[in-house]
């Protein structure tokens, strides 16, 4: 699966608005994470998980600086998030499962921010582009 | 077997209340179709589902879209029984339409990204929880007849 140019150019154009609020965003995202997916916690035992928190404030802000990378580096992703994919595989080792439903809550939180620029045709860009970076971060399970 | 808690039945409740079933039917539906494009392998005979616009504008689209968000409307009235609510549209999901009960977790997710949108930071992350446990068990009671 890979992106088409037009994708591409969504995806590059919305985030200039998205990058202007990241850590806000990225807050709001594990925020809703913990809420609807509250297992995804166990990954967090030694967080303060109150919304808001300085450690939700700070790992939001990483989360979405590294999804910032890999649409700056659209058009060779691995390369990009090749360091964060080996952190995933060999030391966080994250259940996959996990990254649909961070990048479900992402795009929530995209929505609800952005409304007027989350049509139908950008909801599937990100949509997609989001499984891209999922897969990236996985390649080197096993 | 689902429990809802008083403070998730009027987190939905508040929000489907101000929701415009018409139209939000087909939103949902549509962009199910467009962000899921295999999804499109039940509705052959809906005409023009050749781009985007194509199917967000699609009158058939719209209508059975319509048709869906009524059935959630129904299943909002029966919360405490989502399996008993279901059952029939359930067994018509399986024996005689053949949908990959998969489908209606992501119609699910994709409801929840429409809300979402529409409500912008009324849908917090506790709303969207509330929504999320709805979606998920009238996917598990859609599937819950299929043999």
């Amino acid at each position: 699966m890979s992106l088409t140019r037009a994708e591409r150019n969504i995806i590059v154009s919305m985030w200039g608005k998205i990058a202007a609020q990241a850590d806000a965003i990225g807050t709001e995202t594990l925020e809703r994470l913990f809420a609807s997916y509250p297992q995804t916690t166990t990954y967090f035992p030694h967080f303060d998980l109150h919304p808001g928190s300085a450690h939700l404030r700070s790992h939001g802000s990483k989360v979405v600086s590294a999804v910032g990378d890999a649409v700056k580096n659209i058009d060779d992703i691995a390369s990009a998030l090749s360091k964060l994919g080996e952190l995933h595989a060999y030391i966080l080792r994250v259940d996959p499962v996990n990254f649909k439903l961070l990048a479900h809550c992402l795009l929530v939180t995209v929505a609800s921010h952005f409304p007027a620029d989350f049509t139908a045709d950008a909801h599937a860009a990100w949509d997609k582009f989001l499984s891209v970076v999922s897969s990236v971060l996985t390649e080197k399970y096993r | 077997m689902v429990h809802f808690t008083g403070e998730e039945k009027t987190a939905v409740t508040n929000v489907w209340s101000k929701v415009n079933v018409e139209e939000a039917g087909g939103e949902v539906l549509g962009r199910l179709l467009v962000v899921y494009p295999w999804t499109q392998r039940f509705f052959d005979n809906f005409g023009n589902l050749s781009s985007s616009s194509a199917i967000m504008g699609n009158p058939k689209v719209k209508a059975h879209g319509k048709k869906v968000l009524t059935s959630f409307g129904d299943a909002i009235k029966n919360m405490d029984n989502l399996k008993g609510a279901f059952a029939k549209l359930s067994e018509l999901h399986c024996d005689k339409l053949h949908v990959d009960p998969e489908n209606f977790r992501l119609l699910g997710n994709v409801m929840v990204i429409i809300l979402a949108s529409h409500f912008g930071k009324e849908f917090t992350p506790d709303v969207q929880a509330a929504w999320q446990k709805l979606v998920a068990g009238v996917a598990n009671a859609m599937a819950h007849k299929y043999h």
